[in-house]
């Protein structure tokens, strides 16, 4: 069974929603501690959403110091899939994993509501489940959501097909480009702004729609053992 | 340390200038009171003790005024096995099965979050959490209740926006799902705006912690964030005298709150309790660190010896009657064996909290404190904790509410036209008190932990407390204070009914109440029998229901000048769910389903939001109260879940009939055709707010299981029409001049959804369509419930009958499905 570790942070918040995703899609789940940089043998890694040492300074800024990040980033850089969910995005961002930056909403809001995205690119380690196209359904909940970069670097992220989900049928943090997801250049580290964890239980969820990001990972992570 | 510079008065310097002049009137003690704090010392307090004693003598410490009242609530609470610690304790906690009991609470930080609305609510939200851990258990949820002046008043502008982000802001940085509360306007809040927040939290049966500080030489630790000047008199000063002018040159009263330290210490607390290493707990709310020490010496029969000087603070220069009485916040104190001292520091390291052992416990039955060698305090600590002055306050019915309550709603002139009827019907839905909270509860977490089942705008908050079987709480927090202006005994009554039906509704088993009580000054005797009133009201419909208040909090003082707010007793009613996939939503959800409305209705229109909105009337009687009514409902709902027979229900209250059919239609966008019954008159049909009445859709086809249910429970009902297509329009067809109208669902959205955008901000970047569900509710589980729905409904019955449309069984819809017919062959 491939391992999938959550990292716990200082206020960090959704790590138990993301071990529950991880846990209903059938993965093992390893609880991961930002002190220890001992990964435990995990194949994949997901930074989950939260407040990570209370955002002091920016967002993701002091997340990026804490022993486990440089671990992550070694892994991240050597091909490992790491999914950085909300502040787990912001993480990914400060720690040079994907480029640009997350900014206040436009609106100046926490914003909470069940978000439509269209998945824009299937060929990263987390998303390869989707078709691109494909309109899905799952919560965003976050007050620096905005994602922000300059002109090249946008355009470099269109044609690379870098941008893997936009929002639809509305933006609901002013994100330049309608941007909500987008992954490096080998496409196996994910940063998203809405959360798919919180979409995984008919009973809790808008959709099930969430649980497409990790069975992707498991097969990914299946695909890659088959090749080896 | 310069002593000398800070002028510290000791105990010696008390004991030798015993008629030195103290500014106690200042702080809020009167006359009689300090002479009792005289005679209890046997000398002059010094400047810390007389901070102490003000503290905890106000009437936000120590209930003086309302004390005399509030034991109704134990004399007539029905006896009850859940019920496992009550009011006096932090919150009271309720068993829910053998192994799993909650804790919740709701409180007031109404004035605070006058002063500074941002930092007073999210206060709010991080005082009622710690009083939720304090009892041993992992807080899961919040809820707020919030009351703000005229919405389209200036002020309103910057104290909702900085409420409602405060409350976000805490909540959720601290990860906890804000899952449902009010937000009501009415010019009565204008300078005193009320905030009440609500926790709940879940803890093993066996885990409850203890406030006691039990053992002499054990250690006493505060652990958490440093200590500061802020909140320093906040409970005498603040809390405890009506606003005046001045009000604004209170802002360092107000304390400021950091939800990453609470959170912190959120985790650290819960291993201290799993690994059972504290004797003691509690939190430092209202009144800091002399609350805290007082009380649990006091409740353990026991004594303390502290070293002030030993609280790790934010600026070097506080002197002791500041440390005492600072209210900063993300504090707790425990009370810890001596061998188990470095494995609690230790799980604070961890965590990166501060935790400092500032004194131990002695059995000497006083509580010394020294700040560098000198004593400041020696007291007997029930002096300040139970000792405190108790008040039988004058009552005396307000001198206006024999006219107030003679000027009724019911001989306002009311439209009787379907144009008319449509128009109000808009009118009412885009008003601000009954208006989609979008732009509310958007700036709230609700899906953080991932076992949010219902949240707002659903009628409760349901949370789901095992993921293995299902088991959840439902909690609904409730109060309509125009009806408790003109009575505050029924309205009391009718806030109580109405949280009890939204926790009902969803097929949940009501099972405790906790309340917030804002009302104005206590020493103003109409108020205080609006109090009083109230309060009966209360204890009077909790002993009918059978369930018990388990704890709550009272605010006085809420009035600015002589004008006092509305008595607004908030309640909020715990419900319990054996399994929440089996919870019944709200909304509108499959074509064909027949719609019935439960209970009955009056000419009830005193008090309404339609005799304000079109009238800007308040006067007359409130709607009545049929307590049994609303157990038949309850027991009815729960059935109803049980066997799946109804797939969706919503309480009839502000706006009545009308604005639960907006609210039915716009959850999900399907719409609607309804019959309004003939021997009421359309208008009364539609917007009269009897208490006691459920709208419920329910699937075709089992229509004898689902009377014999109604018979069983001797419930009344009136079938109104169908659940029309996704996207359809709603259909109001009435009869005389009534005939009938339509409205599209954009003329609905637009009405109900644009109101607060409009006055707070629209806040949008590319304006979002609005998306379908606003709460997981989804198509997989309806389809099981229809499963178990067949099984048992063959089980109960000879072969269900199909329900079919237009099929009466229940006398009073007769004749207005008639009328449905023939209106619709004219159409």
């Amino acid at each position: 069974m491939s391992k999938i570790g959550v990292v716990t942070f200082p206020g960090s918040l959704d790590d138990g929603d993301a071990a529950r995703a991880a846990r209903i899609s059938g993965a093992e789940v390893v609880r991961l501690w930002h002190a220890d940089p001992d990964l435990h043998g995990v194949d994949a890694v997901v930074l989950p959403g939260g407040f990570s040492y209370g955002d002091y300074l920016r967002c993701g800024a002091i997340a990026r110091f804490a022993p486990v990040m440089e671990t992550i980033a070694d892994a991240a850089r050597g091909g490992m899939p790491v999914l950085g969910i909300c502040n787990g995005f912001q993480i990914l961002c400060e720690a040079h994993l994907l480029p640009g930056a997350l900014t206040r909403n436009q609106h100046l809001h926490f914003r909470n509501r069940d978000q439509w995205l269209r998945m824009e690119n299937s060929s990263t380690a987390w998303t390869n489940h989707f078709a691109e196209g494909q309109e899905i359904l799952i919560p965003v909940k976050n007050g620096e959501g905005c994602y922000v970069a300059d002109e090249r670097t946008l355009d470099e992220l269109e044609a690379n097909g870098q941008i893997v989900a936009r929002y639809v049928r509305g933006n609901p943090n002013g994100s330049t480009r309608d941007i909500a997801a987008i992954r490096n250049e080998a496409g196996n580290v994910l940063g998203i702004m809405p959360h798919p964890e919180h979409a995984v239980e008919a009973l809790t969820g808008p959709s099930l729609d969430g649980l497409g990001f990790f069975s992707s990972v498991l097969k990914h992570l299946a695909d890659a053992k088959a090749a080896a | 340390m310069n002593l000398e510079a800070m002028s510290v008065d000791t105990v010696k310097d008390a004991e030798s200038t015993p008629e030195e002049l103290q500014p106690y009137l200042e702080l809020g003690l009167k006359d009689d009171e300090y002479q009792r704090i005289k005679q209890i010392l046997g000398r002059r307090p010094t400047q810390s003790e007389l901070a102490m004693y003000s503290i905890m003598w106000s009437e936000h410490c120590s209930y003086k005024s309302s004390k005399v009242h509030l034991r109704q609530f134990g004399e007539k609470a029905p006896p009850s096995d859940r019920m496992l610690a009550g009011i006096g304790e932090n919150a009271g906690v309720i068993q829910i099965n053998e192994k799993i009991a909650v804790t919740f609470k709701v409180e007031s930080h109404n004035h605070p979050s006058f002063v500074e609305p941002y930092q007073g609510a999210a206060t709010g939200v991080g005082g009622i959490v710690r009083d939720i851990l304090a009892m041993g258990a992992r807080p899961i949820l919040v809820m707020d209740s919030l009351r703000f002046g005229a919405a389209d008043h200036p002020d309103t502008q910057r104290v909702l926006p900085g409420v409602v982000a405060g409350v976000g802001g805490y909540g959720n940085c601290l990860g906890l799902p804000n899952v449902g509360g009010e937000v009501f306007f009415d010019e009565c809040y204008q300078g005193n705006p009320l905030v009440n927040a609500l926790s709940l939290g879940v803890l093993p049966v066996d885990g409850l912690q203890r406030k006691e500080a039990d053992g002499p030489g054990n250690i006493v630790v505060l652990m958490g964030a440093k200590t500061g000047r802020d909140g320093i008199g906040g409970v005498s000063v603040l809390a405890s005298a009506t606003f005046d002018d001045e009000s604004q040159q209170r802002r360092p009263s107000v304390q400021v709150g950091d939800p990453f330290t609470e959170k912190l210490l959120i985790e650290s607390c819960l291993e201290l309790y799993a690994a059972k290493l504290i004797v003691g707990v509690q939190d430092l709310g209202g009144a800091g660190l002399t609350c805290a020490l007082t009380e649990t010496a006091a409740s353990a029969g026991t004594g303390m010896d502290i070293q002030l000087e030993k609280v790790h603070l934010r600026e070097a220069s506080m002197e002791p009657h500041e440390i005492l009485a600072s209210e900063s916040q993300e504090r707790m104190l425990f009370v810890v064996e001596p061998a188990k001292l470095d494995a609690v520091l230790g799980i604070a390291q961890l965590w990166g909290v501060i935790a400092t052992p500032i004194g131990v416990v002695t059995d000497t039955g006083r509580v010394r404190i020294t700040f560098h060698g000198e004593t400041v305090v020696d007291v007997p600590p029930g002096s300040l904790a139970d000792d405190g002055p108790v008040y039988a306050r004058p009552l005396r019915e307000p001198a206006d509410l024999i006219l107030l309550q003679a000027d009724r709603a019911e001989t306002l002139p009311r439209p009787h036209h379907d144009f008319q009827l449509k128009d109000t019907m808009l009118k009412l839905a885009a008003s601000p008190n009954l208006c989609d909270r979008s732009w509310v509860t958007e700036q709230y977490d609700r899906y953080v932990l991932g076992n949010t089942v219902l949240a707002q705008p659903e009628d409760s908050g349901i949370v789901r407390l095992d993921e293995e079987t299902g088991l959840g709480v439902a909690l609904s927090l409730d109060c309509n204070s125009r009806f408790a202006r003109l009575d505050p005994y029924e309205g009391a009554k009718l806030a109580l009914a109405e949280a009890y039906r939204n926790v009902a509704v969803t097929g949940a088993e009501p099972v405790a109440v906790t309340d917030c009580l804002n009302f104005g000054s206590p020493e103003d005797p109409a108020v205080m029998w609006q109090f009083a009133e109230a309060v009966r009201g209360i204890a009077d419909g909790c002993q009918e229901l059978g369930i018990p208040v388990t704890g709550g909090n009272v605010s006085f003082y809420n009035q600015t000048g002589a004008v006092a707010i509305h008595p607004t007793p908030v309640v909020g009613v715990l419900g319990v769910l054996e399994n929440v996939a089996q919870r019944i939503p709200m909304g509108f959800s499959h074509t064909g389903d027949v719609l019935v409305l439960l209970g009955e209705t009056s000419l009830e229109l005193s008090g309404s939001e339609w005799a304000w909105v079109a009238h800007q009337h308040l006067g007359g009687r409130p709607p009545k109260v049929d307590f049994a009514r609303e157990q038949a409902i309850a027991g009815f709902m729960q059935r109803a879940a049980e066997t799946g027979l109804v797939r969706s229900a919503h309480d009839l209250s502000d706006g009545g009939l009308a604005q639960a059919l907006v609210e039915s239609v716009l959850r999900k966008g399907l719409g609607a055709t309804v019959t309004l019954p003939v021997d009421i008159e359309p208008f009364v049909s539609l917007f009269s707010e009897s208490a006691g009445r459920v709208l419920i859709s329910v699937p075709v086809g089992h229509r004898q299981a689902f009377e014999s249910l109604l018979a069983e429970h001797e419930l009344p009902a009136t079938i109104l029409g169908q659940v029309d297509d996704e996207g359809a329009d709603l259909t109001v067809i009435g009869h005389g001049e009534a005939g009938r109208f339509t409205v599209s669902q954009s003329e609905l959205r637009e009405a109900f959804s644009g109101t607060l955008p409009r006055m707070f901000g629209a806040g949008e970047s590319g304006a979002a369509e609005a998306v379908t569900a606003g709460s997981p509710a989804e198509t997989v589980l309806v389809v099981e419930t229809v499963e178990i729905t067949e099984t048992v409904a063959v089980e109960a019955e000879a072969p269900a009958a199909l329900l079919a449309e237009g099929e009466p069984f229940a006398e009073p819809s007769e004749p207005a499905q008639t009328d449905e017919t023939e209106r619709r062959a004219e159409s």
